[in-house]
């Protein structure tokens, strides 16, 4: 008889071996009839799930019935190994999910959620999850933490000085009305965000869309430097009291001014506004900026050709979770001489591009454990439809697509665009 | 057991430093604060040996305009106590502060005090053993690991020179540190830990008198650096840039062609 | 006040470090008149004593001071400060400075000026130029009476004795050895010796992350070299420690030394600023390492070096 060996987390495989044994008429002695014992249910200890369930806003981890359904759908797993039925499982036989990578691969893009027939809830879990980690010490990736600290000394992730927030307004070649500079009541108060505030590529297409919006004559003004991180991804990457003590600073800044209603780029600072500030107490009658313009497309004075044909890919954070699917449609459709193509993976079942959820602040975290980043995977897919732009609409997308569209080979075979920025180069005279 | 870390805070260099007109300090206006890098390695060694041994951490800081902030963090890292020191008046010089630091540590009789081995605006010495000395206290500078004997109070040092030389040192508590890498990166301080450390109210206050005679250092003025010579910088696109480099290299000799 | 400049030497493994002749150096230079005097420590190296540029080098007999160890350092130095009154006391800022300046400093209550890189007279006064902040700010400090000052390595040419200077034995004033030193130990040479290399490609944290450092090894073997660091990404783990070019690590004189991602600080020039030809890649252009670099790019790391690699192969 054999030693008791053990399986791979170190449970104790049981054994059943006879000296001699005869199967369909052959006799099979000793080792060659071996087979190990069934597994019975309650072999795994259940105070890795409890644990785990008995965090607020984690409960519903325990209602996963193991369908799979998720794993098909999950971003991360075609290319790595994840979904939350598998985290079930990975907790189920004793793994600690504080303090295993898997609790920062989740980027919350919602698709799971979409086809859980038990709904379990992963962007309520996994910030719930990570929230506790933190608080007990577990390792934050370095790249999260430089983010969070960035983010609560100087009010953005990047780390840069607030009070340079504006500085892009200066070259946008229309007049930006700074609201603390020129206050007074304003009918739209455009909520900028970070990445389009301080990063080149973000700049370009702030810049469009201020060109866009003064076209179309709107009343609109931008708060400057007073304007900080809305948050919701740190809140997603475990840090809830960074964006409560932001929202607070953000809600009494808009306390002090006058608008009827925020226009956003980011469709993960609608998530903020929408969803999560009037949980606060802010409530604000807040719009994404292609669901706003959408129904003025025509007054946009599109003359200027594009004879191009362009993808688009759904932003997780303004179409699974806020519903918006036509509208950055719509706006791409009414580019002449574009041709729009769909990719596969589209709408409700959009593959996440990985920044989402503090994907933004984990890519050297990430890189070890997929094959390739979500980005890359998805600009093969873009590159596939025959694509030779792919628009995007959430400033997270614009550096990870071309970073993936250089690390895939497509240098100069996709581009990569903001709607703004599109429908700003379409409303240029022929 | 009780440690003693010394927190200062330094300009954050996320914003342009300029001179003020005088030239005889830093345009403050616009600067913020942050925790000096080497100090936030002190802290953590601090921190780790409370968690072998079992001691008391305090985090002392003299007053400034973001150090309510660094010692809230400290709080919030897990420190048992966090002291401001205040007292000695405008303008403070660098030796005065270390003069001062000194006579708040003296009614706390700490075992071992840490801080970082340097500070960017240490004109006028490094922390540690002008406090250590101060104190009467054996002290060691570059420090990169130590271990405590709680029972015997002794304590084992590495200080760090240069080419990987490394002196491994022994001696009796108490002593000063000057701490050039924890044996851990400095922990992760959750925002909603800063936030109820804010609202503790735990934060002490002490003032110190001036010290009677704190040398001098006569600054004359500030300035930029003038660049003694200036690369030959090559522009243009990535690309651009990849060949004329290239060109440049072979030119004088690497990279050649196989 | 004597009109004397007293300079430590700095000896480590039996021989004096290069810092210390940089000390005498600048000693030389401004000593005017003045005596350079020499405190060499150790029971019986006087040996050391022909090959330092001071006129008059005091030999501290004594065991204790055979290999240094801060606490007897410091108590043998106080006591004989504070016996010749020197006009100035020049250390060099390596750890060694790093205890005993400031230490020496408060002990007894002299002015103390720091991260030296330059020191001239204006009259009687002593004027000494310090770097701080990184190397972005400069100060300049006035020295009327007794001081110390403690040099940045490398910024004073270094001064080598004739075998000239009086050497003069004193006896051992009061050392303390309340740290005592167990033993020096040299950490196991590694994987490579990046002081050999003729090619280095060198990494700072404009890398971005452990994962990019495969591009400066491709790089590296393109151009024949090894890579190596500065001491932020050793730090962080991304590379070991026997990579490190700087103060705290290794002072390097390739051929060729292509620093990517690096900001310059001073206490890395230190380490690489002889470099026959240094070519810096940086996103800031106004980085300190493009003051040293022979030439120079403003552009991004990641994108950059694949592209020369790309044509190196080509």
């Amino acid at each position: 008889m054999a030693s008791t060996p053990q399986d791979r987390y170190g449970r104790v495989q049981r054994i059943v071996e006879k000296e001699h044994a005869v199967v369909e008429g052959v006799d099979l002695p000793g080792p060659w009839n071996r087979m190990f014992e069934q597994r019975v249910i309650w072999d795994n200890d259940t105070d890795g799930l409890d644990r785990i369930r008995a965090i607020p806003g984690a409960e519903s981890l325990g209602s996963c019935y193991q369908c799979g359904k998720c794993t098909g759908v999950c971003p991360i797993d075609i290319v790595g190994s994840y979904s939350p039925r598998k985290i079930y499982k990975d907790i189920q036989i004793g793994i600690d999910l504080m303090e295993s990578p898997d609790l920062w691969l989740c980027t919350t893009c919602a698709n799971c959620l979409r086809v859980c027939p038990k709904e379990v809830n992963m962007v309520d879990i996994m910030p719930a999850v990570r929230e506790q980690a933190i608080a007990i010490g577990s390792h934050v990736p370095p790249e999260l933490a430089k983010a969070f600290e960035n983010t609560f000394r100087h009010g953005n992730p990047m780390g840069e000085p607030a009070r340079k927030r504006a500085d892009w307004a200066a070259s946008a070649g229309v007049p930006v009305r700074i609201l603390p500079k020129q206050p007074g009541p304003v009918d739209v108060l455009w909520w900028v965000e970070c990445y389009p505030s301080y990063t080149p590529r973000g700049q370009a297409a702030a810049k469009a869309l201020a060109r866009l919006l003064t076209a179309l004559g709107v009343d609109f003004a931008i708060l400057g430097a007073e304007e900080k991180c809305t948050c919701d991804s740190q809140r997603l990457a475990g840090e809830r009291g960074l964006f409560e003590m932001l929202a607070e600073q953000n809600m009494k800044t808009l306390r002090q001014y006058q608008f009827q209603r925020v226009l956003v780029t980011d469709p993960h600072a609608l998530n903020a506004f929408r969803v999560h500030y009037p949980k606060l107490g802010g409530t604000y009658d807040t719009i994404h900026y292609t669901k706003f313009l959408a129904p003025r497309v025509a007054e946009l004075g599109l003359r200027k050709r594009i004879d191009a044909k362009i993808t688009f890919h759904d932003p997780c954070y303004l179409g699974r979770h806020n519903g918006e699917y036509n509208a950055p449609r719509t706006l791409i459709e009414a580019i002449p001489g574009a041709t729009f193509v769909e990719m596969g993976r589209c709408r409700e079942n959009s593959y996440c591009c990985g920044g989402g959820g503090g994907g933004m602040w984990l890519d050297s975290f990430t890189g070890d454990h997929v094959q390739e980043r979500l980005s890359e995977r998805r600009v093969r897919e873009a590159v596939e439809t025959g694509a030779e732009i792919l628009a995007i609409c959430c400033p997270y997308e614009v550096s990870r697509f071309e970073d993936a569209v250089k690390t895939t080979g497509n240098s100069g075979k996709l581009a990569v665009m903001d709607i703004a920025e599109l429908l700003d180069s379409a409303r240029q005279d022929a | 057991m009780r440690i003693a870390v010394l927190l200062k805070q330094v300009p954050d260099i996320v914003e342009e430093l300029e001179i003020a007109a005088d030239g005889r300090d830093l345009v403050r206006d616009d600067l913020r604060y942050r925790l000096n890098e080497f100090d936030d390695y002190a802290l953590e060694e601090a921190l780790q040996l409370k968690s072998a041994a079992g001691t008391e951490v305090v985090a002392l800081a003299l007053d400034g305009d973001d150090v309510d902030q660094i010692l809230y963090t400290a709080m919030a890292k897990g420190v048992d106590r966090a002291i401001k020191v205040s007292g000695g008046g405008e303008p403070r010089s660098a030796r005065a502060g270390a003069l001062m630091l000194a006579e708040a540590l003296r009614p706390l009789a700490p075992d071992l005090v840490l801080t970082g081995v340097q500070a960017p605006d240490d004109l006028e010495g490094q922390l540690a053993p002008l406090v250590g000395a101060a104190l009467g206290l054996p002290h060691a500078n570059v420090v990169n690991g130590v271990t405590l004997d709680a029972g015997a109070r002794t304590v084992k040092i590495t200080q760090e020179f240069s080419g990987g030389l490394v002196a491994h040192l022994e001696g009796q508590l108490p002593v000063v540190l000057g701490i050039q890498a924890s044996c851990e990166p400095p922990r992760y301080a959750p925002v909603t830990r800063v936030r109820q450390a804010m609202s503790s109210g735990k934060l002490e206050s002490v003032s110190v008198a001036a010290p009677a005679r704190a040398p001098a250092l006569a600054l004359r003025r500030l300035a930029k650096p003038e660049a003694t010579g200036h690369a030959e910088m090559v522009g243009g696109s990535v690309e651009d840039l990849a060949d004329r480099l290239v060109a440049v290299l072979r030119e004088r000799g690497f990279g050649a062609k196989s | 006040m004597s009109a004397e400049i007293l300079v430590v030497v700095e000896h480590l493994q039996g021989k004096v470090t290069d810092a210390t002749h940089e000390a005498l150096g600048a000693a030389r230079a401004i000593a005017a008149g003045a005596e350079v005097v020499a405190v060499l420590g150790g029971a019986a190296n006087t040996g050391l004593a022909a090959e330092l540029a001071a006129d008059r080098v005091l030999h501290v007999a004594d065991v204790r001071l055979d290999a240094y160890s801060p606490d007897a350092y410091e108590s043998a130095m106080r006591s004989i400060v504070a016996a010749r009154s020197p006009r100035l006391v020049i250390v060099a800022n390596t750890t060694v400075g790093m205890d005993l300046a400031a230490g020496l400093a408060a002990l007894l209550g002299l002015p103390l000026a720091a991260y030296c890189v330059g020191l001239r007279a204006d009259g009687t006064t002593l004027v000494a130029t310090c770097q701080i902040y990184g190397g972005k700010v400069i100060a300049e400090v006035g020295l009327d009476g007794p001081a110390i000052v403690s040099i940045v390595p490398g910024s004073f040419v270094a001064s080598h004795g004739d075998g000239s200077a009086v050497v003069e034995t004193v006896a051992a004033p009061q050392i303390t050895t309340r740290l005592r030193l167990v033993a020096y130990e040299v950490a196991p040479s590694a994987d490579v010796d990046i002081t050999k290399e003729s090619v280095l490609v060198s990494v700072g944290r404009g890398i971005g992350g452990p994962e990019n450092v495969p591009l400066a090894e491709e790089l590296a073997a393109a151009l024949g070299g090894v890579v190596s660091a500065s001491r932020p990404v050793t730090d962080s783990g991304w590379l070991p420690k026997s990579r490190q070019v700087g103060k705290s690590g290794l002072t390097v004189r390739p051929k060729l030394y292509l620093a990517i991602g690096i900001s310059g600080a001073p206490e890395h020039l230190q380490g690489m600023k002889d470099s026959e030809l240094i070519v810096a890649i940086n996103t800031d252009p106004g980085a300190p390492i493009f003051d040293v670099a022979h030439f120079g790019a403003v552009a991004d790391v990641i994108e950059l070096v694949p592209a020369l690699t790309e044509r190196l192969l080509g």
